[in-house]
């Protein structure tokens, strides 16, 4: 009996570990290796910090670098803000009966790829796009205005691809929410405000954090919603990765990057979940 | 003695079905007022509509004689202990009883002082800090109704706050809450499908039933006088026969059995109910007493409990068992299983009420 | 605020108009470019030259339909036998990690479970990067050490299919641990009491409570593999997937047949998408 327990635990034990060790964790230490691997001007590979040390003093990379992680705070900030009256809509708002289909029908765009809805907002808002006609043939403008490329659209269309993964936790955490807490807030005499800051949104608290790991981590680390849809000169971090990787062809200091990203989004979650009191395991179920 | 509640024909609707069907009580302030009846009988839709979270169809409350029709719950004078208590588990408990006073922008000492003072009513002095998650059945109890209480409210609802007790823990709350009422003196209107909580705790009890009150009464006079047959049944354990009108003082049941009785509803003419309580049924009576029933009962069961103990049995060799309560002083701890038994009950205690859908 | 609450008519309005943009933000890029599919016109914009069916279907010089267009229907066969791999082995590794956290106890199994959620919270793009690292490394040195060539170690199909799993395989182990977590664990002790061994146990008692949730995660795998982008960048080799092939079109200016596939791929995944929600509802109940 003992010898078949341990059996059935090495059949599920193995291919776990090697699936962690050789694909997640030896992946990412060659990472750290390449990163600190540089050619000298004898053509040798060296140990050095020079990808690094070029990281902080070349201007553009670290304010690439910067650029990108504020903006992904933003975007998930927005996202936040622009699912959370819908999350509440659904399940406390609206009459019973139209809650599954609008839920399906919440969800089912993003079951279509990023590349399609991305691919969507470039035709509507293009210099030649869907938007910019019907603005001509309303006569609202004479002159077509180029709506892409540029900030504003790329935080858009970020904040569109990445709303799935902020409604679905906030769903089922207000899902959970019993309507008495709402109704005896109320009856003790809260206001609508207090309500939300002080009941709804500590309660939500839990899908809120995981919806905005997620979030914050995908956006982060997006290539191609900036890539299409910001301006020449709104570089994305991940895009200078590319760049090193595919054009450059500099693995080491692409590789410098990669770490660098991939150190500021742990940091980031962790301060996440630190200030938010919860553990990766209960953020991600 | 005033009216805090007065309630005139009030009437809920959800489409065709009707849940509160015309119904009309007043409450008298300062007194344990009970609704009970059986789940789906209406009293949570009637609870609901005082506490303002569901707007009648028709008919007038009035708290405190003004008329609270478009008064929105938080602007009433009453307060809900809610089913499930509603705690909020994001605040610990001084905060959740603070809840209330902060939004009607109380100085913060005034608040820290009124949340220590009522805490210690409940006797949970010093539990300010402690999480809701931290509390048992009872002490959570004891904070939902302090975190209503603390607002002075005219009237307190209480939503079947034991219902998720367990046994033991809900026959101490019972005793807890009315002592907490009679010494703080508030209203409550207390909703329950348990007749022993209603009966235990009130002033007055109102027996509700498919939308309407049956009765509304005092504890003693709602069991030892039922105005119908719902609450006959309803309320305390009783043999139900049905029954055949022979006379004007007379009954027989399906068993051919004879009975003595009374009629209730004086309009009964043929079929009704007969209702006798197991402890009207006294064991080897005296002989020839005017106005009793004589039988024998063929014992079949007997069902120990203590203090409560029954015997099931059938009347002379009729089908219908019927239970009887044994005295409590052991006199006939002797009557064994298959023994026949001398038995009587008084016509008074032969209730007939007409048949109730 | 809430369905048992007094209304107020500012705040109910205000709510509905905010719910109605919101569906429109959500469905107008997917309604234009499906629309655009159709419109007779060699360019993906308006004006509205009638509908034609050319993007699907012709042949001529000017315009090749989609059915016609071996490039792109190279890449979508490409992507569904990628998607195909990925979810099976997926599946198998998630469900063993799921028995794994779930019904086994051992030494550091916290800290091993902390590094299999972590492949969700890694960006994409540095996933590719360090797997490509990586595979180059070995590459080069099983190619110097002992002139072995071994071709899934460049960038290539299966090289994307492993790149894929690396973190599909996370979120499979996260849906069937959810499901197992509900598993009522005396049926198990009931079956191990009337004779049954740990493998016929899993294989007659748990397997079919999961099944479910293995459907589900199947065809959420699925399209987590057809549609991904940031990681397979970095792995493809000479046969693309459709997202990379679609990319570059997008990227380089784009003809209508983007919108046919786009129109394709919105019907097929949203009648999926619904499918797997009808299933799992049903399941569920």
């Amino acid at each position: 009996m003992n010898r078949h327990i341990k059996l059935g635990f090495f059949i599920f034990f193995v291919p776990v570990i090697l699936w962690l060790f050789l694909l997640i964790v030896l992946p990412q230490i060659d990472l750290l290796l390449m990163s600190l691997k540089f050619e000298n001007d004898a053509g040798k590979m060296v140990w050095s910090f020079a990808n690094y040390s070029s990281f902080f003093t070349q201007k553009v990379y670290w304010l690439t670098f910067a650029r990108t992680a504020i903006y992904a705070i933003i975007v998930t900030f927005l996202t936040f803000v622009v699912t959370f009256p819908m999350a509440f809509y659904i399940t406390k708002v609206v009459n019973p009966k139209y809650k599954g289909f609008l839920t399906i029908l919440i969800l089912m765009p993003f079951w279509v790829s990023e590349l399609v809805r991305v691919y969507g907002w470039m035709i509507l808002l293009r210099e030649s796009g869907v938007i910019n006609y019907f603005l001509l043939k309303l006569g609202i403008t004479h002159q077509p205005i180029e709506m892409l490329y540029n900030d504003a659209s790329m935080i858009m269309g970020l904040v569109y691809t990445s709303m799935l993964f902020m409604l679905v936790p906030i769903l089922s955490s207000l899902d959970g929410m019993d309507d008495s807490y709402i109704e005896a807030a109320h009856d003790l005499g809260a206001s609508k405000f207090i309500i939300f800051m002080k009941i709804v949104i500590p309660y939500a608290a839990p899908g809120i954090v995981s919806g905005s790991i997620v979030v914050f981590m995908l956006t982060l680390g997006d290539y191609l919603t900036p890539n299409l849809m910001g301006g020449k000169n709104s570089l994305w971090f991940t895009e200078q990765i590319y760049n090193q990787f595919i054009e450059s062809f500099n693995w080491n200091q692409g590789a410098a990057f990669g770490f660098l990203l991939l150190l500021i989004s742990s940091l980031i979650i962790w301060i996440g979940l630190k200030i938010s009191k919860q553990n990766l395991a209960k953020a991600l179920s | 003695m005033n009216n805090v509640l007065e309630i005139k024909n009030l009437k809920k609707a959800f489409g065709d079905f009707k849940a509160v069907d015309g119904v009309s009580f007043n409450v008298e302030d300062g007194k344990f007022f009970s609704i009970l009846g059986p789940s789906g009988c209406g009293k949570t839709t009637l609870l609901r509509m005082i506490a303002g979270f569901l707007k009648p169809t028709s008919g007038n409350l009035l708290i405190n004689g003004k008329d609270m029709l478009g008064v929105s719950p938080n602007e009433r004078p009453v307060n809900l202990v809610f089913q499930n208590l509603a705690l909020f588990p994001m605040m610990d408990v001084g905060e959740n009883v603070a809840f209330g006073l902060k939004r009607k922008n109380i100085p913060k000492n005034e608040i820290k002082e009124r949340v220590s003072s009522m805490l210690q009513r409940v006797q949970l002095s010093g539990y300010e800090r402690k999480k809701i998650s931290q509390l048992s059945g009872g002490q959570k109890q004891r904070v939902a109704i302090a975190r209503s209480l603390v607002l002075e409210p005219a009237i307190l609802l209480l939503d079947e706050p034991l219902g998720a007790l367990d046994l033991k823990l809900r026959e101490q709350m019972k005793i807890e809450l009315k002592k907490l009422q009679n010494e703080i003196g508030t209203t409550f209107i207390y909703i329950t499908h348990d007749q022993s909580e209603a009966l235990v705790m009130s002033d007055r009890v109102a027996v509700m039933n498919a939308g309407q009150f049956e009765q509304i009464d005092t504890p003693v006079n709602l069991y030892a006088n039922p105005k119908t047959s719902f609450v006959a049944g309803f309320v305390g354990e009783t043999n139900k026969f049905e029954a055949k009108k022979e006379d004007n003082t007379s009954v027989s049941t399906k068993d051919n059995i004879s009975f003595k009785s009374i009629f209730i509803d004086k309009d009964i003419t043929d079929n009704c109910h007969l209702f006798v309580r197991p402890e009207a049924i006294a064991l080897m009576p005296k002989d020839d007493i005017e106005g009793m029933n004589y039988f024998n009962l063929k014992v079949k069961t007997i069902l120990f409990d203590g203090s409560n103990t029954k015997i099931l049995a059938t009347i002379n060799d009729g089908s219908r068992e019927i239970s009887v309560s044994l005295p409590q002083n052991r006199e006939f701890a002797h009557i064994k299983e298959g023994e026949i038994v001398k038995a009587a009950v008084h016509k008074n205690d032969c209730k007939c009420y007409k048949i109730q859908l | 605020m809430i369905r048992s609450l007094p209304k107020s008519k500012g705040y109910d309005t205000g709510f509905l108009i905010y719910v109605i943009i919101f569906y429109i933000f959500l469905f107008a890029p997917l309604i234009v470019t499906s629309v655009l599919a159709f419109n007779n016109s060699d360019f993906p914009s308006l004006p509205w030259n009638g509908f034609s069916l050319d993007w699907f279907l012709s042949d001529t010089d000017t315009r090749v339909g989609l059915i016609h267009d071996s490039t792109n229907l190279q890449s979508i066969w490409v992507s569904i036998q990628t998607a195909f791999f990925v979810s099976i082995f997926s599946l198998i590794m998630g469900t063993f990690g799921a028995f794994l956290f779930e019904q086994e106890n051992f030494k550091f199994k916290q800290g091993l479970y902390f590094l299999a959620l972590t492949p969700l919270v890694i960006p994409g793009v540095i996933l590719g990067i360090s797997l490509l690292l990586s595979t180059n490394s070995a590459g080069t040195f099983f190619d110097d050490k002992f002139g072995w060539d071994i071709g899934i170690l460049a960038p290539s199909f299966w090289l994307v299919v492993v790149g894929q799993f690396s973190f599909i395989s996370t979120f499979v182990l996260l849906v069937v641990s959810a499901r197992l977590k509900k598993f009522d664990n005396t049926l198990e002790e009931a079956a191990q009491n009337l004779g049954a061994n740990r493998f016929e146990t899993i294989r007659y008692i748990i397997l079919p409570h999961l099944k479910p949730a293995l459907i589900g995660a199947g065809a959420v795998a699925f399209m987590m593999s057809f549609e991904n982008f940031n990681t397979t960048l970095f792995l493809v080799g000479s046969e693309t997937t459709l997202p990379i092939n679609l990319y570059l079109q997008v990227r380089d200016g784009s003809t209508p047949i983007i919108n046919a596939i786009a129109f394709l791929l919105i019907v097929v995944t949203s009648t999926l998408a619904v499918l797997n929600l009808i299933f799992t509802k049903k399941e569920t109940e």
